[in-house]
């Protein structure tokens, strides 16, 4: 069995506006599990709300994949047998796709979702 | 030996991917058919061929266009110097042996090119899964130099690493090799994926390229020829010029025009639309490179 490690990542979210050092010190903020593998993500479409932060655990299923929404300025790799945090309060109401830039094989293109945020 | 290069038979490239007719290096391209030279030259860009594809709403001639391709290059009078393949020659697979079959069958295809020199250069879709080593197995090196009449090729391999990343080893090796160069060399950059951020929100571009942008700054002519986006784009980073190919398989929409990254549907009505290839052509005593772009005719599908 993989023993599964807790990283910390340290985010640059411009857009979100704030910036997160060991995110699993936080304990306010709202955990959100998002699971990786060939070729989607789950959940898909997920809903935040502005200034309410949260914590993206990032898991794969399968291999290595990435995690990246370029207008946060916020990405990852997901890697196998990790879990991988980034922490962000969005400051800004919109809908931001995330997709992964790791290629993964055919339909790798087509691997992505979008964040939601709502007031 | 006729020394002027004849516009019809340039035109003539109308119905493949695309020429560059190299005359100098830098700035936009333009037009023109200058007097050949002897230390002119030109050579033709194909990418994104994509062997393998399959899918008829997108392109149902997709076991023809690559063959027409190379039928239209070979019916040239004046041959080009070379030919380039910037990446993407197969579609991907985790199969090696189907990977195996795809790189037999297009290299088999691309070898009725009727010219003497043929430089490949890998995708994401040929290198990215094995980190390039079945492409080493069919087509050499993936990061490579050559020079030809005065002008010096530097083929940057942005895809083995899957993260899509030059990687700091070939950055050392593009310093250690622009160290050799004079500030004023005619320098032409090859890749698969725009080295600067084209539209990362679709994954156009390359996550160290600024690295070798700024490696590359400090040279007077640079440009650089890539695929990747299937489709021309021409910008400037600083007074470097970046050239995207059509692709010879699927067409892509803008940057953005769309909320998904999905290829352009089949147009009965235009058919091909959106592949093609090009011509680049050097001239010595000017500081401009020629792009004519051209797109595969209808009347030549197989």
């Amino acid at each position: 069995m993989i023993m599964r490690m807790w990283v910390a990542v340290i985010v640059m979210a411009s857009v979100f506006g704030m910036t997160s050092l060991g995110a699993s010190s936080d304990e306010t903020a709202k955990i959100i599990k998002i699971s990786a593998k060939r070729f989607e993500y789950t959940p898909q479409q997920i809903t935040l709300k502005i200034g309410v932060p949260v914590i993206f655990q990032l898991t794969t299923e399968d291999r290595t994949h990435g995690f990246n929404i370029p207008s946060m300025n916020l990405r990852a790799d997901i890697v196998p047998g990790k879990v991988t945090e980034l922490k962000v309060t969005p400051q800004k109401t919109g809908e931001f796709d995330f997709f992964c830039d790791v290629f993964c094989g055919s339909g790798h293109e087509g691997m992505n979702g979008k964040i939601k945020v709502a007031e | 030996m006729n020394n002027e290069l004849d516009r019809r038979e340039f035109l003539k490239f109308a119905g493949v991917g695309g020429v560059v007719f190299l005359s100098g290096l830098s700035g936009q391209p333009g037009l023109s058919f200058p007097i050949w030279k002897s230390k002119d030259f030109f050579f033709v860009q194909l990418s994104d061929t994509h062997w393998g594809f399959e899918g008829a709403k997108i392109n149902p001639d997709a076991k023809g266009t690559l063959i027409k391709a190379v039928k239209e290059v070979n019916s040239l009078q004046q041959k080009p110097d070379f030919v380039v393949f910037t990446g993407d020659l197969t579609q991907t697979t985790d199969d090696t042996n189907v990977r195996k079959a795809r790189m037999k069958e297009f290299k088999q295809i691309v070898s009725e090119l009727d010219t003497k020199v043929v430089h490949f250069m890998p995708g994401e879709h040929d290198a990215a899964l094995d980190k390039g080593e079945t492409y080493k197995d069919f087509f050499g090196k993936t990061h490579y130099t050559f020079d030809h009449k005065n002008v010096h090729f530097i083929a940057i391999d942005n895809v083995s690493d899957p993260t899509g990343s030059i990687g700091e080893p070939q950055l050392e090796w593009l310093k250690a090799d622009l160290a050799q160069q004079k500030p004023d060399a005619n320098i032409v950059v090859l890749t698969h994926r725009p080295l600067f951020d084209l539209y990362p929100q679709w994954d156009w571009a390359t996550r160290d390229g600024a690295k070798a942008i700024d490696l590359l700054m400090p040279f007077k002519n640079v440009t650089v020829f890539y695929g990747h986006i299937h489709q021309e784009n021409h910008h400037m980073t600083g007074h470097i010029a970046h050239h995207s190919a059509k692709s010879l398989m699927l067409p892509m929409p803008l940057a953005g025009s769309m909320p998904k990254r999905q290829p352009i549907p089949w147009s009965a009505s235009e058919p091909y639309k959106g592949m093609g290839f090009r011509n680049v052509l050097s001239e010595s005593k000017s500081d401009n490179y020629q792009l004519s772009e051209y797109p595969i005719k209808e009347d030549a599908r197989i």
